[in-house]
């Protein structure tokens, strides 16, 4: 399997999206497109799989390596592990869901489906390279298309909630650079490569400077408190593909980083700073949860409840246990399908009734059934019901968590343990709110799902259920990967 | 490692693939009627989706049936004691070596016992919402739900791992919420499916930290490892589980506490029990299969699961006790003042859950002192039967007359004849009037309590002599007391169908009493061998026909004399009435304090001073740019000088000063 | 009659280097200006020519360095006077005080 398949394959459909003259040609290149992404990632999943059955041991499988800038020693260096295969499923998921909702999008379509593309381009980027310059490189990639999209197409105060999130993000990637060259100069080596980088000692103190850099930096994508506050507006002024591509997409773009640049390139300054990322992602936690509990918007609830539940990628980051890691990330793949689900089902609700306030709907389970049962098993996901997949990643991660017998892991761990009342709470508050109770007159002659919605929606629930049933092909999938950076942390 | 479907058959036995697949369509036909009926059902099975999911549940109990002959007759016992097996098993999730979710069937004398309570409560409830339910517009949903809770019921009894058990906890409490806002456009039946949940999941917290604890100390989340480690005194494990301690309390007894709230979360006991009255507004079959028969005793399952664990801490067992005995003697105090039927019912409920658990508080590990486990499980057994009737004949009465409240009925036993008898019956039961099924369980919950602990003795009898009492004001209140006047009702009892789980039930509960019960359940799962003082049960069956009377002199005939009794009690009587203003207290807990004493200054702290510093660092900038754009004025020989003076200043700076 | 040297050739081009400069410094109008530019620009000239001939006398890069100065010179008052005969269509004027439309 050539991993450069996966840049090339946005790349070709980009291209082609320019020269297509109508809007449904537009769309249709598109969707064939990410199916082929699609297809590609399931294709690269099996390969990964049966590549392991094989014996195939080494840390990355499929590498590549094309010299690129040699006199900076920056190579085009390619390859996946486990982590990286489950964020590329997810991003497939989340793309063709994405590009099935936008169905509907009239204004400049050919823009809007290009941009999306783009956007998958960098994730796809971000998550196979194994330099961090062209890791640094595709996470702008992935930048600049949000700004665009919630500037053009997106809703409310849209160019307040562009700039911010593009400055914040923008804000971050800054602070990412300025880390990554650290860890250039900082190291004997001189060298961007991340295997490379793994296997020299990094000075301690270049860890200390260099740790905060990049985790803050990535931890802005990932809305680390207290720098999540472009999640909100920025979801809530989004288009809905944006909103999905952001909640679902970008934002693991920086959990990732936290993950595989930071914390495993720089284990003393993860350990020097576990302890304010445990007390900052519990904050993010409870805190994301109670603020969510008093919102009206549908989109607003989604948005707090992303910080509330990215909060828990960042505090399996935190931990430091195998367990907890590979619960963050399956945290990071079940709430990136989610909370795609979610904004997709928003949005359809407010195509319909024009409204995103909850409460002013009322009893939607008779005219849109498949919609608000949507609504129910996204819901359900979200305050972690066994079988969805949020139950799977939560658990995990308190699993983790609670293998440090210290009482500051076991307070943060129970902090955390209590979001899933709180959750519970605003959760059922939406959906009592939205599709049960009275109904209003007004939607008696509302449509239920189109075909485009009804198959966005069905493949992002197969994603979550697949998941929710059979958690042990993720865990498998994420469990060695987490293992290594375990054992680097470790120091052995 | 965990390739899927690979299925370990492990045990002690060589079961055969045979009964191993039928354990597993046990919970699985159920989930087929969720998946069929809720995907499919509106369109292709809109009429006949009672039939097929009544048929599912019948092959389900059948199976059961099946396999609670062969384990208590045939394979079960090994040298006179019933053995823990577990045919099947696979791990499902792997935390760290040794902890891992594992899906598996665990039979021993409690979860067979609990598979036929269930699959048989539910296959009655099936077929009594045949009728019951027919011409709902949701009707297949209706089905699909039920399977749905019957799966996970199923499920839940018969875990081989906590972690297990807890996964179906959670999809029983779902399952419960669905169906509690079954009726989705009812403002209150919203309410209180949210409310169900909500409290629920509270406690749940709980049992999700006792979890972590006991997996943290016990190393394992396998039951029959869990319990083996933490029940030897000997092992590594029980001391560092004993010996560490917070707050003065061992984590043993922690763990087993927090596990207990979320036992006490979902079979409602004080103080989390508010959420079951409430859950009433579900249809009637739901209430009796769900919050009463079922759901509702999974906490005490739950102890019972992990008995030998509380045996080991005294501080657990007294919680349990007293939990226990509170929430009975609170429950029938309020029971006896409710005018809903089903609400009256719910208390009940409540209560004689409460009699479970401290019977299960106040017992003991194995041989005589095991009595209060044994009656405990054999109180479920009974009570599932006729609270189940009971429940359902409310249903019938309900269906009849439109009302849930008793002073829209009286008189009825000459419309509803069948529902009538079925209901006496049930009452006799759970007023512990021999030789019905009640009398049995309860005395030898009173018996256990005896041995154990005077002062729950004494307010166990008087609870119980509370239980007659308001039972038969309900019975009295709805088939005698005034005379019904026919609205011309069209329908009648409802049919073959509607009747025929009633008269199932009712024989159950009229002979369930005479299963030798010790024989097959017990603490240590030897034979318990039923001791039967005749001398004993003078107390509390007299006092069981005191309360009768009682109810039968006030409420027999249309008089005032329950008005001048409750006048007479006043402020005692509104206590009661108001539910001793538990509610109320949740409501200032919720609406005051998480609301807006935290909720309302997180969002307004987001919004204000986290979201201001975001703001306020953009501010910043354009104040500072504002302040330098004056610079770029436009007017190049403004330029031009700061151009100059910038090539000076250099100039002086490396002339003079950096030489 | 004492030979001029260097000094004086120096002298000479600093004082027309700062008349240049003034110029640009106080006049309004844009073709003043742009002649005060060309009075710093030759300053320099006259700077390198002096030292070539001075300094060292048998090489040719300051002669050099001139002659790219005044092609440059000649070249800038090209595209200067464009810009300035632009602006007076547009403004009908060339004083530079009204000519502040590029700020902020």
């Amino acid at each position: 399997m050539n991993l450069t398949l996966l840049i090339l394959l946005p790349l070709l459909t980009a291209v082609v999206i320019l020269l297509m003259r109508s809007g449904v040609q537009v769309k249709w290149s598109a969707l064939i497109g990410a199916s082929a992404q699609f297809i590609l990632a399931l294709i690269l999943f099996f390969a990964f799989r049966k590549e392991r059955a094989l014996g195939n041991e080494a840390q990355m499988l499929f590498e590549l390596q094309y010299k690129w800038f040699p006199s900076w020693h920056i190579s085009f260096h390619l390859g996946v592990d486990g982590i990286s295969v489950a964020m590329i499923l997810l991003t497939a998921f989340v793309v063709i869901a994405g590009v099935l909702v936008s169905w509907n999008v009239e204004k400049m379509t050919k823009e809007f489906y290009l941009l999306l593309i783009l956007l998958s381009l960098g994730a796809y980027g971000f998550f196979i390279s194994l330099d961090l310059f062209i890791l640094f490189f595709f996470l702008e990639i992935a930048v600049i298309p949000k700004y665009l999209l919630i500037g053009i197409w997106g809703s409310g105060k849209k160019e307040y909630a562009a700039n911010k999130l593009a400055l914040m993000l923008m804000g971050g990637s800054a602070l990412v650079l300025v880390g990554l060259l650290g860890l250039y100069f900082g190291g004997s080596e001189n060298t961007f490569d991340l295997l490379l980088l793994s296997k020299i000692q990094i000075p301690v103190i270049v860890q200390k400077i260099c740790f905060p850099l990049l985790f803050v930096g990535f931890g802005v994508f990932t809305a680390l408190f207290p720098f999540h506050t472009w999640v909100p507006d920025g979801h809530s002024s989004a288009p809905t593909a944006g909103s999905m591509f952001l909640a679902g997409i970008s934002m693991k773009l920086g959990g990732y980083g936290c993950l595989r640049v930071a914390t495993y390139l720089m284990p003393e300054g993860a350990k020097e700073y576990a302890n304010l990322i445990i007390v900052l992602s519990a904050i993010a936690i409870l805190y994301g949860a109670f603020a969510t509990m008093m919102q009206k918007d549908l989109k607003y609830i989604n948005a707090y409840s992303s910080v509330s539940h990215c909060g828990f990628v960042l505090l399996g980051v935190g931990m430091l246990t195998k367990t907890a890691i590979a619960g963050a990330v399956m945290q990071m793949v079940s709430h990136g399908l989610m909370t795609a689900l979610f904004f997709a089902v928003i949005g359809m609700i407010y195509e319909r009734t024009h409204t995103r306030e909850v409460n002013e709907m009322g009893g939607l389970i008779k005219v849109m059934p498949f919609i608000t049962t949507v609504l129910f098993i996204v819901g359900l996901c979200s305050l972690g019901l066994p079988g969805l997949s949020g139950f799977v990643a939560e658990m995990t991660v308190f699993m983790g968590s609670w293998q440090n017998p210290d009482p500051f892991h076991r307070v943060a761990t129970i902090a955390a343990c209590m979001s899933i009342v709180v959750t519970a709470v605003y959760i059922l508050r939406a959906i009592g709110q939205t599709a049960m109770g009275p109904m209003n007159e007004r939607y008696l002659s509302l449509q239920d799902a189109r075909w485009n919605e009804k198959l966005a929606a069905i493949i992002l629930i197969v994603g979550i259920i697949a998941i929710g049933i059979a958690p042990f092909w993720l865990n498998d999938l994420v469990t060695p990967a987490a293992d290594i950076i375990m054992q680097k942390i470790a120091g052995k | 490692m965990n390739e899927f479907l690979q299925i370990q058959l492990l045990g002690i036995f060589s079961l055969g693939m045979d009964l191993g697949w039928a354990l597993v369509m046990i919970p699985l036909l159920p989930l087929l009627g969720f998946l069929l009926l809720g995907l499919f059902g509106k369109k292709f099975l809109k009429q006949s989706a009672g039939i097929f999911a009544t048929l599912l549940l019948a092959a389900s109990a059948f199976l059961s049936l099946h396999t609670a002959y062969g384990y208590f007759f045939k394979y079960g016992k090994l040298e006179g004691v019933y053995q823990k097996i577990i045919p099947i098993q696979f791990t499902w999730l792997q935390f760290s070596p040794g902890v891992s979710i594992d899906l598996g069937i665990l039979l021993d004398p409690i979860s067979v016992m609990m598979l036929v309570v269930v699959t048989f409560i539910s296959l009655m409830v099936h077929m009594y919402s045949l009728a019951y339910m027919k011409g709902e517009e949701r009707f297949p949903t209706y089905y699909s739900f039920l399977g749905l809770f019957t799966f996970s019921m199923l499920g839940l009894v018969m875990s081989s791992n906590i972690f297990q058990l807890y996964i179906f906890w959670e999809l029983v409490g779902v399952s419960s919420f669905l169906l509690i806002g079954y009726y989705y456009d009812r403002p209150s039946a919203v309410a209180a499916c949210k409310k169900a949940f909500i409290i629920t999941r509270f406690a749940d917290l709980g049992f999700l930290i006792g979890i972590l604890i006991l997996s943290f100390y016990g190393g394992t989340l396998d039951f029959n490892t869990l319990i083996e480690k933490l029940t030897s005194t000997e092992s590594t494990e029980f001391k560092t589980i004993a010996s560490a301690s917070f707050m003065g309390i061992s984590a043993l007894t922690w763990a087993l506490v927090l596990v207990f709230i979320g036992g006490a979360g979902k079979s409602a006991l004080f103080p989390l029990h508010v959420w079951l009255p409430d859950a009433m507004e579900g249809p009637s079959p739901v209430s009796a299969l769900i919050h009463a028969a079922t759901m509702v005793v999974a906490g005490v399952f739950l102890v019972a699961r992990l008995f030998p664990v509380f045996s080991m801490s005294e501080v657990a067992l007294t919680v349990v006790s007293i939990i226990g005995i509170i929430s009975a003697l609170f429950a029938a105090l309020i029971a006896c003042t409710q005018t809903d039927i089903k609400r009256v019912l719910a208390y009940s409920t409540m209560s004689q859950i409460g009699f479970m658990m401290f019977s299960l508080g106040v017992s003991g590990q194995g041989g005589e002192s095991g009595l209060g486990f044994t009656a405990a499980m054999f109180h479920l057994f009974t009570h599932a039967l006729f609270k189940a009737l009971l429940f359902l004949g409310a249903g019938s009465v309900i269906h009849f007359i439109h009302s849930n409240e008793m002073k829209d009925m009286g008189g009825l036993r000459k419309y509803l004849p069948i529902t009538h008898i079925t209901f006496l019956i049930a009452c006799l039961a759970i007023s512990g009037v021999p030789p019905f099924a009640g009398f049995f369980s309860k005395e030898e919950i009173l018996l256990a309590a005896y041995h154990h602990n005077a002062t729950i003795y004494w307010i166990a009898l008087a609870t119980s002599g509370l239980t007659s009492f308001y039972m038969f004001r309900l019975y009295f209140s709805i088939f005698w007391n005034k005379e019904h006047i026919a609205h011309g009702e069209a329908h009648g009892e409802g049919g073959l169908v509607m009747m025929l789980p009633l008269i199932v039930l009712s024989v159950g509960a009229a002979v369930a009493g005479f299963i030798p019960f010790g024989e097959y359940v017990s603490a240590d799962g030897k034979v318990l061998e039923s001791v039967f003082h005749l001398q004993f049960s003078i107390a509390p069956v007299a006092l069981g026909l005191v309360g009768i009377f009682t109810a039968m002199w006030m409420y027999k005939k249309q008089n005032n004399r329950p008005d001048s009794i409750a006048h007479s009690m006043n402020s005692f009587y509104k206590l009661a009435y108001h539910k001793f203003y538990v509610d109320e207290l949740y409501l200032f807990v919720t609406k005051k304090i998480l609301f807006n004493l935290i909720g309302r200054p997180a969002a307004w702290f987001d919004k204000n001073v986290v979201n201001g510093l975001v703001n306020g660092t953009g501010n910043f900038t354009l104040f500072i740019s504002e302040k330098a754009k004056g610079f770029q004025s436009g007017k190049v020989q403004q330029y031009a000088i700061y151009f100059l003076a910038g090539v000076i200043g250099l100039a002086v700076l490396f002339i003079y000063i950096w030489k | 009659m004492m030979e001029p040297g260097l000094y004086h050739v120096l002298f000479i081009s600093t004082a027309l280097f700062f008349i240049g400069v003034f110029g640009f410094l106080t006049r309004r109008n844009l073709i003043t200006m742009l002649m005060s530019i060309e009075l710093v620009l030759n300053s320099v000239n006259i700077n390198f020519i002096a030292f070539n001939k001075y300094v060292w006398p048998n090489k040719l890069d300051g002669l050099f360095f001139s002659i790219f100065v005044i092609a440059i010179a000649a070249a800038e008052a090209a595209v200067a006077i464009a810009i300035i005969i632009n602006l007076y269509r547009s403004h009908q004027s060339i004083d530079v005080e009204n000519a502040e439309d590029l700020k902020f």
